[in-house]
């Protein structure tokens, strides 16, 4: 970890770091709700359109229009927040951010500030570490809604960059689509783990989400995103430092690296006697280092008030307790029960979770295929093929395809070297697995009388092997059975043609 | 409550985008003294008891369902822009950044 | 008009004729108008005829002109909303009251004249000069609606639309001799009204009878699922109250605080003559007293400049309006600045510099917070006084018409004219002005003001109906054949 940061002399590294300081973190995650219109206006949502073909007056801004709210972001905000354990507010209010920026259409956001719709909830969390897994609670703070910005381009200058750039072209499709902010309470005594910490909060933060359906959750298109802040105050000192606001950190291994950075940058500044200053940073892919931005000393003044265009939202009991009832299975209450189902060695759980297979092989083995030979095809040659091609190994074949192969390979109909011809002819497109079969003549060779013309052929090519096998060097037949394979096109049960082989040299 | 001071209306003015010259800020600061003389009256009555009164009516949870409409046509989107590129809206280079 | 229209005696076309020739000949003077829409209007009058040549069913009001003021979203019409910041602006849609307005078969003539954003008591405020009041071309029409309410004095419209944050409905109507009402919040959709402030702003009908105001009323008004604030009941039937004609037994209330100190003799001599004519016709008077009146102006006056603070960001120059400054060098935030301070007139940066600091951090509670807690009170007012009365009356304005000039410098005089007129803005309540004759001392119109509760915009319109037929029974003409302008026509 310590080579992230160039190091003159007495700099420290990051065990160095977390030895004398004590990181606090605090996450605000702001997650894109997946409705198929807008916060507040009934424009499509829908990502990668032509430039402001999806905008009306209201997302515009444009002067006399008036928002309506989506009724499925609120359920959308009220099922996140029972999923993280959120107390729901009888009631609970818009508010108006007010800023100037252009690619606000309104110079001001339409928020929730000190009345949001759910507060006070927590997210239990484990992590890995030398001395076996550690659990944690990260404490919700509120979740609430408000609306994204558009999206600017920024045209001339030298660099591209917003300083150098000559001017700058909107596009306001993106503005007023629905987000929803996440924010934790300070997240303390982690110690040394606060980057794994914050990481797996983020990622099972992203696990529910997605289980709830409410959102794409990508955060490499910016559906799901996180701010980190990070403070650090001197180990048993009880106090708490000034804090550094990380913006738009974009991967699972950003947020964790994005801490690291700030631990490490912080506790060089304490250790020259520096100050921290209470600012924006933006995380730098490249460096595992942050840049400063705006500085929060002349913070705006958003002056926040009641939106008065929009009225009160005050779900009853009634709605939440329905909305409650639609909640899924939490998902690590689901990976506990899948693993102990499958009976799945930790590392292959792991593995699973991480390569996202977990809901793809579920659906193979609810198909009928055998828990094991699910997970090793998709973990197996599945993923090597989707490694291959660079791609989602879910967007190269189906659970129903992967179920029949594997059906067929129960049934005694394929062979493993047969299948993983038909999965790459389903791969490449050449139909569903029997066609595939059908097309190709991928049949294993069941008939004894074949393959006993196939054996006598064999041991007539190679009398001397024959000879050896039958004076009892049985590893020997690997010879004659190979033949046998390659004289039927690989189509012959292997174990099969071993069985028929050595019983008729008298093994 | 304080008086205004000029930059005090400077501080506002900022916030509130509006480029303000001295002589406006003086005449401003003065005009705002008046005003918030008058008004501050409104802290005579305002016990702490009383609940504030945002909407005048007391209506709630007003949604409308998740449907797509059809949007403006850019044509329509771009028609008021002072300036226009490639469909977008075309505006002086952006300062400061998110 | 509407009847002549419907029995075929006169069509829609020549009635618009008509006026945009009586427009050519006296707007010149008065400078109500902002925009004519000559084509559309006549097109839209042509379709009318051609409807009822044909015996299709039409509303009451079809064919009927109207003046639309300028604060209203109409497609393709320039809308300036009386600034600067927005000339040349056309809309890419209309606002619900302009789509209703138009389904209905009226004939919007074109865009009145208004305070700027609708910010002022006298039109004076206008980035495109002052509206006249026809009745003495030296003194305001009010405002903000002065434009729409000078057209219907001047017979430019027999009909107009205003809206009303404060008063710039009824105001107007009273210095005219006009009748304006102001519905209950909620009421008519405000989608499309270019917001001033938007927890107090209502667009309602002007007129030139009580009877004109409750037919354009139920047109414009019922329930709208693009303004979430608008109420989702039926309307309340305020044609059919205005015929009744009839207020034996209602009781009348009467503030104690809207008369007296600041009130002009000759308007509250000619509001007592209005009170006498009501208990003539059988109804009961009762005093009523709302202490939090007092407090009102001053409560009003925080939240509607915090509100517009917010309202008015949006004109920045980056996707519609004007741009000031664009030099290629300067950044998006000075250009904003310079076109914020070239768009906007010094009381719209008045109002917005008073409300970003009502609205800032450590002052929020002093100044938004007690106003907004004000307002509860205002409304517990409301509910004790109307407990005790079915409507509640004042005069609408302290004074009548006062000089072109006379108060622009003195923004707190200014903000006086509303005094009577707020407390139903602040309450969400409905108001109705109707004129109740002249001022002995200058002889200009006084307004009668008449407040109901919440959704019983009925009662304020029987009330209405019932005073302005015994006046005009007393009077013998209608007060408007007194304006000198009619002389000229």
């Amino acid at each position: 970890m310590s080579q992230m940061v160039p190091m003159p002399l007495n700099y420290l590294n990051y065990d160095e770091a977390v030895a004398k300081y004590e990181p606090t973190l605090g996450l605000e995650v702001h997650v894109e709700l997946n409705t198929k219109s807008k916060m507040f206006c009934s424009c499509s949502t829908e990502f990668g359109g032509e430039p402001n073909t999806q905008t009306c007056p209201v997302c515009l801004g444009l002067p006399g229009a008036l928002p309506v709210v989506n009724g499925k972001a609120i359920e959308s905000t009220i099922l996140i927040g029972l999923a993280l354990n959120c107390s729901i507010a009888p009631f609970s209010r818009f508010a108006r951010k007010n800023y100037f920026y252009p690619d606000m259409p309104k110079n001001f956001q339409t928020s929730q500030y000190d009345e949001p719709i759910c507060v006070n909830g927590y997210l239990d969390i484990e992590i890995a570490t030398e001395e076996g897994p550690k659990q944690f609670r990260v404490e919700i703070e509120r979740v609430h809604m408000e609306e994204d910005t558009g999206k600017s381009l920024h045209v001339g200058g030298a660099t591209g960059r917003i300083h150098g750039a000559e001017y700058s072209l909107l596009d306001y499709n993106r503005a007023g689509i629905p987000l929803v902010e996440i924010v934790t309470k300070i997240v303390g005594g982690t110690g040394k783990y606060a980057p794994q910490v914050a990481r797996a909060y983020v990622s099972e933060l992203r696990d529910i989400l997605r289980s709830l359906g409410v959102s794409d959750v990508k955060m490499e298109q910016g559906s799901m995103r996180c701010d980190v802040n990070v403070s650090l105050s001197p180990l048993d000192s009880g106090t708490l430092g000034t804090r550094s606001e990380t913006k738009n950190v974009n991967s699972l291994r950003s947020v964790e690296r994005a801490v690291i950075g700030e631990v490490i940058r912080q506790s060089n500044r304490l250790e020259a006697g520096e100050r921290i200053v209470q600012e924006t940073r933006h995380f730098l892919e490249e460096s595992g280092q942050t840049r400063p931005g705006r500085s929060k000393e002349q913070a705006e003044d958003y002056r926040y008030f009641p939106e008065p265009d929009l009225v009160p939202v005050a779900p009853d009991s009634g709605w939440i307790e329905a909305l409650r009832a639609t909640l899924p299975e939490r998902p690590s209450a689901r990976r506990a029960r899948l693993k102990a189902e499958w009976s799945v060695p930790d590392k292959e759980m792991t593995s699973l979770i991480n390569a996202g297979l977990l809901d793809v092989v579920q659906e193979t083995i609810e198909l009928g295929a055998e828990p094991i030979r699910a997970r090793s095809w998709w973990l197996g040659e599945i993923s090597r093929l989707a490694n291959e091609r660079d791609v989602d190994p879910t967007t190269l074949i189906t659970p129903t395809q992967v179920a029949e192969v594997i059906s067929l390979i129960q049934n005694g109909d394929l062979t493993d070297n047969l299948a993983r011809q038909v999965v790459e002819g389903v791969i490449a497109g050449a139909g569903r697995p029997s066609e595939v079969i059908a097309q190709r003549g991928l049949k294993v060779v069941s008939d004894d009388a074949a393959l006993m013309l196939a054996i006598e052929a064999a041991i007539a090519a190679q009398p001397e092997t024959a000879e050896r096998i039958r004076g009892g060097n049985i590893p020997a037949a690997g010879a004659l059975i190979g033949a046998v394979m390659k004289a039927t096109g690989g189509q012959a049960d292997a174990a099969k043609v071993r069985e028929l082989l050595l019983k008729h040299l008298g093994q | 409550m304080a008086a205004i001071s000029r930059d005090d209306v400077a501080h506002l003015a900022k916030l509130a985008r509006i480029s303000m010259n001295d002589s406006e800020l003086d005449h401003l600061a003065e005009e705002m003294d008046l005003i918030l003389g008058a008004v501050a009256r409104v802290q005579e009555v305002a016990g702490r008891d009383v609940p504030p009164t945002s909407h005048p009516i007391p209506v709630k949870n007003v949604v409308r369902e998740d449907l797509v409409r059809p949007s403006l046509t850019p044509q329509e989107a771009l028609s008021g822009a002072p300036a226009q590129s490639e469909d977008r809206f075309k505006v002086p280079q952006i300062l400061g950044e998110e | 008009m509407a009847t002549a229209l419907a029995a075929g005696e006169l069509s829609s076309v020549d009635l618009t004729q008509l006026h945009f020739d009586q427009i050519e000949k006296v707007d010149g003077a008065v400078h109500a108008f902002l925009y004519l829409d000559k084509e559309g209007a006549l097109a839209q009058a042509r379709t009318v005829d051609a409807k009822r040549a044909k015996g299709e069913a039409l509303g009451p009001l079809a064919g009927v002109p109207l003046a639309l003021k300028d604060v209203l979203a109409q497609k393709g019409i320039p809308t300036t909303c009386g600034s600067k910041m927005l000339e040349g602006w056309r809309p890419p849609y209309d606002a619900t009251v302009v789509t209703k307005l138009k389904e209905a078969g009226i004939v919007i003539l074109g865009k009145t004249n208004m305070d700027e954003f609708a910010m002022g008591s006298s039109t004076e405020n206008s980035a495109y000069g002052p509206t006249h009041n026809p009745w003495d071309l030296t003194r305001i029409p009010g405002g903000s609606g002065g434009g729409s309410a000078a057209s219907l004095a001047a017979f430019e419209a027999p009909l107009a639309i205003g809206t009303d944050t404060g008063g710039s409905i009824r105001q107007p109507a009273a210095v005219t001799g006009t009748v304006g009402v102001k519905p209950t919040y909620g009421g008519v959709s405000r989608y499309g009204l270019i917001a001033f402030s938007s927890s107090l702003d209502q667009a309602g009908p002007c007129a030139r009878t009580v009877l004109d105001a409750a037919l354009l009323h139920e047109i414009i008004a019922g329930h709208d699922e693009r303004d979430s604030t608008s109420i989702n009941a039926p309307v309340p039937q305020v044609v059919k109250a205005a015929k009744k004609l009839d207020v034996k037994g209602m009781k009348i209330g009467v503030v104690k605080e809207l008369q007296g100190d600041g009130f002009q003799s000759g308007v509250l001599s000619r509001f007592h003559e209005g009170l006498d004519a009501l208990v003539s016709a059988g109804a009961e008077l009762v005093e009523v007293s709302c202490p939090t009146f007092d407090y009102a102006l001053a409560a009003y006056y925080l939240i509607a400049p915090s509100e517009c603070s917010s309202n008015l960001a949006r004109f920045d120059s980056m996707r519609y309006g004007i741009r000031v400054g664009d030099d290629g060098q300067r950044s998006a935030e000075e250009v904003m600045k310079l076109t914020r301070h070239a768009g906007f007139g010094a009381e719209v940066k008045r109002r917005i510099i008073l409300g970003t600091y009502a609205l800032s951090s450590g002052y929020y509670d002093a100044y938004y917070g007690s106003a907004q807690k004000v307002r509860t009170l205002l409304m517990r007012d409301f509910s004790a006084a109307f407990a005790l009365a079915d409507v509640l009356v004042s005069p609408t304005t302290p004074t009548t018409a006062f000089k072109i000039g006379e108060q622009v410098d003195d923004p707190l005089a200014m903000y006086l004219n509303d005094i009577a007129t707020i407390p139903v803005n602040m309450a969400g309540i409905g108001g109705m002005s109707l004129p109740c004759g002249l001022a002995e001392e200058d002889g200009l119109p006084v307004g009668f003001q008449i407040m109901s509760p919440a959704m019983r915009d009925d009662l304020m319109y029987q009330v209405g109906g019932t005073l302005e037929a015994a006046l005009l029974a007393k009077w013998g003409a209608p007060i408007l054949d007194k304006t000198p302008v009619l002389a000229a026509r």
